[in-house]
């Protein structure tokens, strides 16, 4: 499904990602983990198609199709989904008008018709129940005055709603407590099948006892340099970091 | 480039949609402006004596006024003797019915997607259409007639009932208030009126669509309405303009009298030709709008400004009587090479009264937007209140937005509150879009009419649409 290879990237001149590769295919969980600056939030803009990152070589496939020319809305109607770590506030712009936009622009580029408002409706109240979303949230401008945990459980609503074939989690868990934490992985667990892949950008373990990778990959100093299956990460819990610098060494 | 300035880039070669000319037979008389040509304006329209002397007076006084310079605006003056003071479509009779009119005219309405059929069947509007001047339907007036409401062209007011006419005429904007009311005064060719008696309460939103067609016609609008005592009017006024390369000249005068318990939304959409991208062209709008309030009296001017080259315009409330209440409720957005300076005066003179004014800028390309707002308390008005909110968005860096707020307060036990913010449509509202497949121009129409909202919602339904509409219209071909 994704495909990159020799990945690289710069911001202003200052090489970030070094030469990655990575592929994942449709029914796989790969988490990708690293300390701070590593370069894994750049890795998922760079995904997603944000301008400000200059690629430098390499390639990214999805779906078997070169993707760097494509614009972000491009990919997103693909079916590349970024729940983002830093979501935007839009003033005055409800979290209903939001993701009905999205919708109808994801089926326009379908060639698909706006959805009916009733089946709209429908769906809406679906994902909320998935994610035990109060109803009046949906009525509130988007991100704006959200908590930590409204921002990221509102991340996987859209999610949901938009049901993409490729989902990167960048550091979903970050500001969630252990009940927000519970409720947006079982969300994504949920959409999670054999058609769709799943890639979730994290420094700690804690979100992986609730999702659970099929391949966890070190990322460090812009390069993957360890892959293993799901106990990698449990090592990396017990060891730190530190262990992986001293193996490189 | 950045993505702000491809959107700029973009913006600013985005053309005027609306630009098409009607071919309509129109009856215009020569150009100039001299006691002649009132005269025939006022034979033309079979006026009665005193209103011919009322606009020599005005045309008097404004041979003495000259063109108030202190608007934050740069233009060339328009040359008033190259105007030619009054345009009426032929053929001009009576109309019964739509089947009447012009087909070429309705054909305009439909391209604006405001056709009067739909109008009239969907939403129970009453639409007096002007187009140049003169106008050439007038529907839904049996139905208000039975109530007793007055909604008819002023030409048809004058000869109708001149006694109301008479009474509030200038009442509110006295003729030689400005410049431009003194030169309105003096050469108006028609408008609306409006009559609401005492305790009624109209029941449909009344609505105008004005259209400025004639090559080279100014259009000098005289829009009167009354609200008697307790009685409720909702009144909306719409325009759009066909593209010309000379400058056109546009001055109305809207005056407003809420009696005592009566309430008057006025709701405006405006889209005139803002002229071309590099600033050529493009409509004049020096407007006076005022109304006045009397005791337990509310008027409500909702706006959404979206077109002219130079906007010169500040409704306005005179807050006489006590418990009286003013709202101002703006949006103007300006592109390219518009100027807009406008914003909203409350007078507070009767007790206990309270004004509220949201002021929403958005300005991209070259343009510069000005909000102009005066509070003022006189010594009376005791325990006033004003809220104020002024808020600018700034698209791009080539474009400007200034606010100028004046408060006077001559009583102690006055309560105002002015915010202000300006902002800018980050790079990461758009991507957060675009990552959720909302294109840039969509994405820029989104954010914009959330920052609106405020304003938007002061709309009746159906124009509100509208008004969503024609925002992320002057603000499209915005693609990264």
């Amino acid at each position: 499904m994704l495909k990159i290879q020799d990945l690289k990237v710069e911001i202003e001149g200052k090489e970030i990602i070094k030469g990655l590769n990575l592929e994942i295919n449709k029914g796989e969980v790969h988490a990708i983990m690293g300390p701070n600056g590593a370069g894994k939030s750049t890795l998922s803009a760079v995904i997603a198609g944000r301008e400000e990152y200059e690629v430098t070589g390499g390639k990214i496939e999805f779906e078997g199709k070169d993707i760097m020319d494509l614009a972000p809305e491009e990919r997103a109607h693909a079916g590349v989904f970024l729940s983002f770590q830093y979501p935007v506030e839009i003033p005055g712009v409800s979290v209903t008008n939001f993701i009905k936009t999205a919708i109808n622009e994801n089926r326009k580029a379908k060639g698909l018709d706006a959805m009916e408002a009733k089946d709209l409706l429908k769906l809406m109240r679906e994902k909320q129940q998935l994610l035990e979303m109060d109803k009046t949230f949906m009525s509130r401008s988007i991100n704006e005055g959200f908590s930590g945990g409204e921002k990221k459980r509102n991340e996987i609503f859209q999610m949901a709603m938009l049901d993409p074939k490729l989902a990167i989690l960048d550091e979903t868990d970050s500001g969630l407590d252990i009940d927000a934490l519970r409720i947006v992985a079982n969300g994504v667990n949920k959409l999670k099948g054999e058609d769709n892949a799943v890639m979730v950008i994290t420094h700690y373990q804690r979100l992986l006892d609730h999702i659970i990778p099929d391949f966890v990959h070190v990322l460090f100093d812009g390069k993957i340099v360890k892959s293993g299956d799901k106990n990698l990460a449990l090592e990396l819990e017990e060891k730190g970091y530190d262990w992986i610098k001293q193996e490189l060494k | 480039m950045t993505e702000e300035d491809k959107i700029l880039h973009e913006v600013t070669n985005s053309e005027y949609k609306y630009g098409f000319v009607t071919d309509i037979e129109s009856d215009t008389i020569s150009k100039g402006l001299n006691e002649d040509v009132i005269r025939l304006i006022s034979m033309k329209k079979n006026e009665p004596e005193w209103l011919l002397d009322w606009r020599l007076d005005a045309f008097k006084k404004f041979k003495e006024m000259t063109e108030p310079d202190w608007a934050n605006v740069t233009y060339k003056k328009p040359d008033l003797q190259s105007i030619s003071y009054y345009s009426a479509p032929k053929p001009k009779k009576t109309l019964e019915s739509l089947d009447e009119v012009d087909p070429e005219l309705l054909k305009t309405f439909e391209k604006l997607g405001i056709s009067l059929e739909e109008q009239k069947r969907l939403s129970g509007v009453a639409v007096d259409i002007v187009v140049d001047s003169v106008s050439v339907a007038t529907s839904f007036k049996e139905k208000l007639g039975e109530l007793g409401i007055i909604f008819c062209s002023i030409s048809e007011a004058i000869q109708e009932h001149p006694e109301l006419v008479r009474k509030y005429i200038g009442s509110v904007v006295p003729k030689t208030d400005n410049y431009y009311s003194a030169l309105n005064s003096a050469v108006f060719t028609d408008g609306s009126f409006c009559y609401i008696p005492k305790g009624t309460r109209c029941p449909m939103e009344l609505s105008t669509y004005f259209r400025i067609n004639q090559a080279g016609t100014g259009q000098f609008e005289r829009t009167l309405l009354i609200a008697d005592e307790g009685s409720y009017v909702s009144y909306l006024e719409g325009c759009t303009a066909p593209s010309r390369d000379e400058n056109q000249l546009h001055a109305a005068v809207v005056e407003l009298v809420a009696m005592d318990n009566a309430e008057i939304k006025y709701s405006t959409v405006q889209n005139w030709y803002p002229g071309n991208k590099e600033g050529k062209g493009g409509v004049f709008n020096f407007v006076t709008k005022r109304g006045i309030c009397h005791n337990h009296a509310k008027i409500s001017w909702t706006q959404v400004e979206t077109g002219s080259a130079v906007t010169w315009k500040y409704p306005s409330c005179i807050l006489k009587g006590d418990y009286s209440i003013g709202e101002f409720f703006s949006v103007a957005v300006t592109n390219n090479y518009q100027q807009a300076d406008t914003g909203t005066k409350m007078i507070h003179i009767g007790k206990n009264t309270k004004s509220t004014i949201i002021s929403k800028g958005i300005s991209a390309g070259n343009s510069n937007g000005n909000y102009r707002g005066l509070v003022k308390i006189m010594k009376g008005a005791e325990n006033a209140r004003n809220f104020s909110q002024c808020d600018s968005l700034l698209m791009g860096d080539t474009c400007g937005s200034h606010t100028f707020p004046y408060i006077e307060v001559k009583n102690k036990t006055a309560r105002i509150e002015h915010e202000a913010t300006t902002s800018k449509i980050g790079e990461d509202q758009l991507f957060y879009c675009n990552q959720r497949g909302i294109g840039t121009d969509e994405a820029i129409g989104l954010i914009v009419n959330g920052y609106c909202k405020d304003v938007l919602n002061q709309l009746p339904m159906e124009f509100a649409v509208e008004a969503q509409k024609l925002l992320s219209l002057s603000l499209e071909g915005s693609v990264g």
